[in-house]
């Protein structure tokens, strides 16, 4: 264990003892991921009763350093997961957020639930046979609870319509310089298809395969809150059938797992509104061109020699991927 | 000119290499990375021998789409911003088949086993 993992368990058995349900102390702390944005780390928590698989999210480092700027803070994070969880969305719940005087930085503490993100395995594996054919109705339940969040109840969060999101991405791409007419293409059909903004609501701004924890009987939770937003919500129906998240599965459109009917049949029985399938296609449409987009900002985060690893270059190459998901969209040929 | 063996062939057989000998010898993290790494040097074998014949094909329709001459970067910069501008659109002749016939070449080169370049082939 490094001097860092070290000052880290010290300092979560102190704070877990003290401040969130008296455990006894902590153990088994490992690092799972580590983004330029976010460390998780998993431990389980010492009770009477065995122990409790715990998941810790925070800043890299410990420290408060700038993310990604479209990324929300963990606190917020945090109470985003509490408000879907009153909403009846599944999440793990929240069992404390770290404060200054805690010392190790912005973050949180969950519930470690068991079941699978890897998305091939979700979509392959014989263990989620039964729940495959649920999933895209479970989706569509869930975001429906997910977009009945009162907005009134909400912490700040960044305003991102549809034009919004254009003007964000153009941006980005004007940047880099590397010329794609393709991309030039969907910029220009979203700019002159752009829906309406009557109705504004909470986004998770990620929902997708691989950010779903699933187990054998379906869903279990929603992770990864840090790109959520105020919105279209729309646009996280949108991005669900990204053909990019279908893994493969090219005519499973809702994550490689169902059919679009019964994501929106699932959505309008569990309290949303009707869904219009035309404005799920032009969230489908950008969410395919914002995927593009950042496999290029991956490629210039090499470039600029902040990250040089193989992975971060390649990934450039795949933004052609999306090229072909756009022509499919824009221009099929008959 | 240089001599052999030819570049493609080197990249060829260091792919190759990465796969049968080194790969097995990896694990986790690195493992993976070095997975990366031999389809990026497979994504290289394929430009060499895909690249030289479509950059001249591109090129030859991209002027006949705009009505000038230039490099491919040049005519690439220019339909962008014909496209921007409003001038070139999904109904202006010989689009369609230019961009699809260039990003076909694309993902030929980059990712032959992408699901929507197998649907555009007929393959799936």
């Amino acid at each position: 264990m490094s001097k860092g993992e070290e000052e880290l368990a010290q300092g979560l058995a102190r704070v877990m003892g003290q401040k969130a349900g008296a455990l006894k102390g902590i153990e088994n702390l490992n690092r799972l991921s580590g983004g330029a944005s976010q460390e998780t780390w998993a431990f389980d928590g010492i009770t009477a009763d065995g122990p409790l698989p715990l998941i810790l999210r925070r800043a890299p480092g410990g420290t408060a350093a700038s993310k990604r700027e479209t990324a929300v803070p963990l606190a917020t994070e945090a109470a985003l997961i509490r408000l879907a969880e009153k909403a009846g969305v599944p999440v793990p719940p929240v069992r404390y957020v770290l404060d200054e005087e805690d010392g190790l930085g912005p973050g949180f503490v969950m519930d470690r639930v068991e079941g699978e993100t890897i998305a091939r395995k979700i979509l392959r594996d014989d263990a989620y046979k039964a729940a495959r054919p649920k999933l895209a109705r479970q989706c569509g339940e869930i975001l429906a609870k997910l977009h009945s969040v009162p907005m009134d109840t909400l912490p700040e969060l960044r305003h991102s319509p549809a034009a919004a999101e254009i003007k964000q991405y153009w941006e980005t791409y004007k940047t880099h310089g590397h010329p794609h007419p393709v991309f030039e293409l969907a910029f220009k059909w979203l700019r002159d298809n752009v829906p309406a903004e009557d109705r504004i609501t909470l986004v998770h701004g990620d929902f997708r395969n691989g950010n779903l924890m699933i187990g054998e009987d379906g869903v279990r939770a929603v992770l990864d809150w840090e790109l959520a937003h105020t919105g279209d919500p729309m646009e996280d129906l949108g991005w669900i059938c990204v053909n990019s998240w279908r893994f493969g599965n090219i005519d499973q459109p809702v994550g490689g797992f169902g059919q679009r009917e019964e994501m929106f049949a699932g959505y309008e029985a569990a309290g949303g509104p009707p869904v219009d399938p035309e404005r799920v296609r032009f969230w489908e449409i950008l969410g395919t061109l914002k995927w593009g987009i950042m496999c290029t900002l991956m490629y210039e985060a090499f470039k600029t020699g902040m990250d040089r690893s193989v992975e971060r270059a390649a990934i450039g190459r795949r933004s052609s991927e999306t090229e072909i998901d756009l022509l499919h969209l824009l221009l099929p040929r008959s | 000119m240089q001599d052999m063996p030819k570049s493609s062939e080197i990249v060829e057989v260091v792919s190759e290499f990465m796969r049968q000998h080194v790969l097995p010898q990896l694990q986790g993290h690195t493992a993976f990375h070095a997975l990366v790494a031999a389809n990026a040097l497979d994504i290289v074998k394929r430009e060499l021998a895909i690249a030289p014949e479509a950059n001249e094909a591109e090129k030859a329709r991209l002027e006949k789409l705009l009505g000038r001459e230039g490099t491919l970067e040049e005519l690439n910069r220019l339909l962008c911003a014909r496209i921007e501008a409003g001038d070139v659109t999904v109904e202006t002749p010989g689009l369609a088949d230019h961009l699809w016939e260039t990003t076909l070449t694309k993902l030929a080169i980059d990712q032959p086993k992408y699901s929507g370049y197998r649907r555009a082939k007929g393959e799936i």
